[in-house]
């Protein structure tokens, strides 16, 4: 009798011929490619490669000119949107709110229940105070990103798309949300990086995604794999 | 699940905690209307009786040219740090925003009306000679039909590159047969010469047709890039 297998996972995200044209300049150039679920993909590449367009594709925010996105097992990415969270380079919080007021509202958008604790408790995982009265326009540069990150865990998403969670955060903070994101992965969540500091992933990230003029170059699993090649 | 109106209150009551506390939009507003106030009351020397003629197109011009200021202010403050990408990512029907949005845009113009309407009595001498009551009746459907297309046509020109231009130029021209209405029906009910009725459900079937219009299209220029 042949040894029991595990069943084939089905990809949480495929994308297919993904292009992505602003007038003339094509930002995406048949992107095709497939990630399975659980898994922390960081994505990298030179300024203008094409990683943010297709963190925006998959949110749904940017529709694609041509191709298409299957997300949890649907194409229909508009009923799948409520297991996405997302965080992009602007906050995305309202500067004359505080934390609290900021996560309540958007708590609200996703239907969360019991939302006052969740908020707290997301709040207390990227380790600010949710008691902070502050509004968050007042906060540093590097509050504002872990508040940004709070905002994107709210909805307990099972797909994370994260751009450039790391910039203007320093060192221990960063390793902390990279700490956070490893635990959120092996909970089962599919979490996307776009970083332009892939080292902070070493050893964290499961692949490592290279883009380069609107396409996906290379997957490698280690970073030091890809350096040598560059 | 929430639902439409929940979300809308939680929505408008978001809207009315950020001008409380930035005051941004009533401000410019109350600025706005004043100078045309005063500036038309020394333009002008007009009797009761002119003033009672012109009063109704001096009083909805600087309502509507106020409300501009306040419609492009609402959706800025969702541009600021991208807080609208939020919202276009979330499951919440883009219906709840825009009628937030909209009923927000009507209790600020609504309040602006309320601050500025002694002022335009005492500079204009004005005393309503026909049915006062219907005045009130007016100013809502009026205000409604300027912030329902204004708050629309806002957001179809939140991401050209000169907005404040944009909007004028697409809400002036389909807001010509409510402003008609709202001037002639002030102007009938000032004087007393003649019924407002007809002006009246002519600006209530106006309010109408948008406001069904705008919560079926928004979906869309909520979604466009």
């Amino acid at each position: 009798m042949p040894p029991a297998s595990d069943p084939p996972v089905s990809p949480a995200v495929i994308v297919t011929g993904l292009v992505k044209q602003f007038g003339r300049f094509a930002a995406l150039r048949s992107v095709s490619a497939e990630f399975a679920p659980g898994r922390l993909y960081a994505i990298l590449g030179d300024n203008g490669a094409g990683k943010t367009t297709l963190l925006r594709a998959l949110a749904g925010l940017t529709p694609p000119t041509r191709g298409t996105i299957s997300m949890l097992g649907t194409s229909d990415l508009r009923s799948v949107c409520g297991q996405l969270g997302y965080m992009a380079h602007p906050s995305l919080l309202y500067d004359e709110m505080s934390g609290m007021e900021n996560l309540g509202y958007f708590a609200r958008l996703y239907d969360v229940s019991n939302k006052d604790q969740r908020c707290a408790d997301v709040i207390r995982a990227v380790k600010l105070d949710p008691s902070l009265a502050r509004p968050v326009g007042q906060y540093s540069q590097g509050m504002r990103q872990r508040m940004s990150l709070a905002r994107a865990l709210l909805n307990d998403p099972k797909i994370l798309l994260l751009d450039e969670p790391f910039s203007n955060v320093d060192l221990r903070s960063a390793r902390e949300m990279v700490s956070l994101l490893t635990g959120l992965r092996d909970t089962g969540k599919t979490i996307f990086v776009v970083t332009h500091q892939a080292s902070l992933l070493e050893g964290a990230a499961d692949e490592f995604v290279w883009m380069d003029a609107g396409q996906i170059v290379s997957r490698t699993p280690d970073l030091a794999a890809r350096l040598e090649t560059l | 699940m929430s639902t439409v109106p929940s979300l809308t209150r939680a929505t408008l009551a978001k809207d009315l905690r950020l001008e409380w506390r930035s005051k941004d939009a009533i401000n410019s507003m109350l600025f706005f209307s004043l100078l045309v106030v005063v500036i038309f009351s020394f333009s002008f020397d007009p009797t009761a009786e002119e003033s009672r003629r012109i009063a109704g197109g001096l009083v909805w011009v600087a309502f509507l040219f106020a409300a501009v200021v306040a419609l492009n202010q609402t959706w800025a403050r969702e541009m600021r740090n991208q807080v609208l990408d939020a919202y276009r990512v979330s499951p919440a029907p883009p219906n709840a925003l825009f009628l937030a949005k909209v009923i927000g845009n009507f209790i600020f113009v609504t309040v602006l009306q309320a601050l500025m309407t002694p002022l335009f009595i005492v500079f204009y001498n004005l005393r309503a000679l026909g049915p006062a009551y219907q005045l009130p009746i007016v100013a809502a459907l009026g205000t409604w039909a300027l912030v329902v297309n204004g708050t629309f046509f806002a957001a179809m020109s939140l991401r050209t590159r000169s907005r404040e231009i944009m909007l004028p130029l697409l809400l002036f021209p389909i807001s010509i047969p409510a402003l008609l209405a709202m001037v002639e029906a002030t102007g009938a009910i000032l004087t007393g010469e003649f019924s407002a009725k007809f002006w009246i459900v002519l600006l209530a079937a106006y309010d109408l047709v948008f406001t069904i219009a705008s919560l079926f299209l928004f979906g869309f220029v909520l979604q466009a890039e």
